[in-house]
């Protein structure tokens, strides 16, 4: 069983599948909730005709230009939510006072539902990728920071007082020992900003936009085409599981000196 | 001759955290150093051992007295000190040669000329081949060489080891201290090691200063160890001059360390 795991998981999606398709069948299942046996179809799609979409999509090539248009948004508002978090992350976490005067206004942006500012980055932004990169980016940075925040307080008194000794001055103490630590930080919080990011630009395209896979989701919604609304949320799931796949790809990269559990010491 | 390092009735009180009393570790400590002199200090444990190495190295400062290095007195980090920690100090997201080279990348030295000689302290040490291998990958007894290695490359005056064996098995911690000694022998420098053990002690030492239990930690005595060098530290244990220097030792410390068991203890207990 263990061995052929993924067989049967992917045995599973096709019965899942199946299962819909039957359901979803006109007269197949008798009428007995809605009077309308089209009505089980026109609620929930059906999978054949919503992989004929996705292929439609993809052999026909009109996806290409709307999952470019994410795959932007979300690179762009990780880069700078991720590049913020650090910086002020470093900042407030190497100065007392300085985060015990925005530590207040912090916790309060942090607990303020960040969704409501779409409509307003788009009034400052446009309907173009940087609004939705905006919001991506105010999701991300407080992932990042509160990671990295955390990170310089925990910093090894030891390793520091070591690096003090070794002759480092401030700006070296930052660069090879606060930096490096802090950066394994934004690492472990990653996967989660990644996904923050792409939240962020798939929401706001879903807002209001001319492009991307969100607006082709809002356009099928609005037209009740309910098979192109759910090839869109595939799309969308294939697309952040090979996004996390490149995440993970990365961290394992630059983290080699990070030690592994089931490493075993070598002698 | 200036003494390397020298403590003058030196005095750390460490300020109380809300509503506890300040609490002495150390109380007139004087003390002197000499130019390429191994001293060990010995003492129960907690007794504040740790807080003169620091006051030497400068993280610390006195709360009285002074401390001079090489006749100035001294305040600020000690440019002329190496510091061995007693836990796990080098950097982990740096290769073993990257830890090494440190040092001299903070002062400036091109880093070709740093790796070479960095390669060079990694083989004197016994790790060539280990260069690459980060922290985590290296066994205990290797990152202590890689931690001497790094010390060593900047070639201090003072070396300041707080009891940097002690998470060692007896047999690597053997080797280790051969190692060290020999690495002394070649370039003498002052020493100022500190441990809990005994036996360490009195086989790398030139002096071995015995301290009171804490607070207020002063030493309360001092033996000159006139065993002959180089020694080996596994065969020295077994001659009867040194088992006649721990006897007498030991006798002195006795008192102190009953003392701080029990303080220790009473600590526990309430």
């Amino acid at each position: 069983m263990r061995r052929h795991l993924w067989i049967w998981q992917v045995a599973m999606l096709v019965l899942i599948f199946t299962a819909w398709q039957v359901l979803a069948q006109p007269e197949l299942i008798p009428p007995f909730v809605w009077e309308n046996p089209n009505r089980a179809s026109f609620f929930f799609g059906e999978p054949v005709k919503i992989f004929r979409v996705v292929w439609e999509w993809f052999s026909g090539g009109a996806i290409y230009q709307h999952l470019w248009v994410t795959l932007q948004e979300t690179a762009l508002a990780f880069v700078i939510g991720a590049a913020l978090g650090l910086g002020i992350g470093l900042w407030l976490g190497l100065s007392p006072t300085a985060s015990a005067l925005f530590d207040p206004y912090i916790t309060a942006m942090n607990a303020m539902p960040r969704v409501v500012l779409a409509p307003i980055f788009m009034v400052w932004f446009g309907l173009g990728i940087w609004s939705k990169v905006a919001l991506g980016v105010t999701l991300v940075f407080f992932i990042v920071f509160f990671n990295v925040y955390q990170g310089v307080r925990e910093v090894s008194p030891v390793v520091l007082n070591n690096t003090v000794m070794l002759g480092a001055n401030r700006k070296q103490l930052l660069r090879y020992v606060y930096l490096p630590s802090a950066t394994s930080w934004v690492f472990s919080s990653l996967h989660t900003a990644v996904g923050m990011a792409f939240v962020g630009a798939v929401v706001g395209e879903y807002l209001g936009s001319a492009r991307g896979v969100g607006y082709l989701i809002q356009q099928a919604e609005g037209a009740f085409d309910i098979n192109t609304v759910f090839a869109g949320i595939l799309v969308l799931t294939a697309f952040a599981l090979v996004l996390d796949f490149a995440v993970g790809l990365a961290e394992r990269r630059l983290l080699v000196w990070r030690p592994v559990q089931s490493e075993t010491e070598q002698m | 001759m200036t003494a390397a390092v020298e403590f003058d009735r030196v005095t750390v009180t460490f300020a109380s955290r809300a509503g506890a009393a300040p609490y002495t570790a150390v109380k007139n400590v004087s003390l002197e150093i000499a130019d390429g002199e191994f001293v060990s200090v010995v003492g129960p444990t907690g007794c504040g051992k740790s807080t003169l190495l620091n006051v030497v190295a400068g993280l610390l400062k006195p709360s009285g007295g002074q401390l001079r290095v090489f006749g100035e007195p001294h305040g600020g980090i000690n440019r002329r000190a190496g510091y061995m920690f007693q836990s796990e100090a080098l950097m982990p997201w740096r290769t073993a040669l990257g830890n090494v080279t440190a040092g001299l990348e903070f002062r400036g030295v091109d880093s070709r000329q740093s790796k070479d000689r960095a390669r060079d302290w990694l083989a004197r040490v016994g790790l060539t081949g280990f260069e690459d291998h980060y922290p985590h990958q290296l066994s205990g007894g290797m990152r202590k060489r890689t931690a001497l290695a790094q010390m060593l490359i900047l070639d201090p005056q003072i070396l300041l080891m707080d009891e940097p064996f002690s998470a060692l098995d007896i047999q690597t911690r053997q080797l280790m201290e051969n190692e060290l000694l020999e690495l002394w022998s070649a370039n003498r420098k002052s020493v100022i090691f500190i441990t809990h053990d005994l036996e360490e002690a009195i086989s790398l030492s030139d002096r071995v200063v015995v301290l009171s239990a804490g607070p207020a930690t002063r030493p309360i005595g001092e033996f000159a160890i006139d065993l002959p060098r180089p020694r080996d530290v596994a065969e020295i244990r077994l001659t009867p001059r040194f088992i006649e220097l721990h006897d007498r030792i030991w006798h002195s410390m006795k008192e102190e360390v009953l003392k701080g068991y029990a303080q220790t203890r009473n600590r526990v207990v309430s």
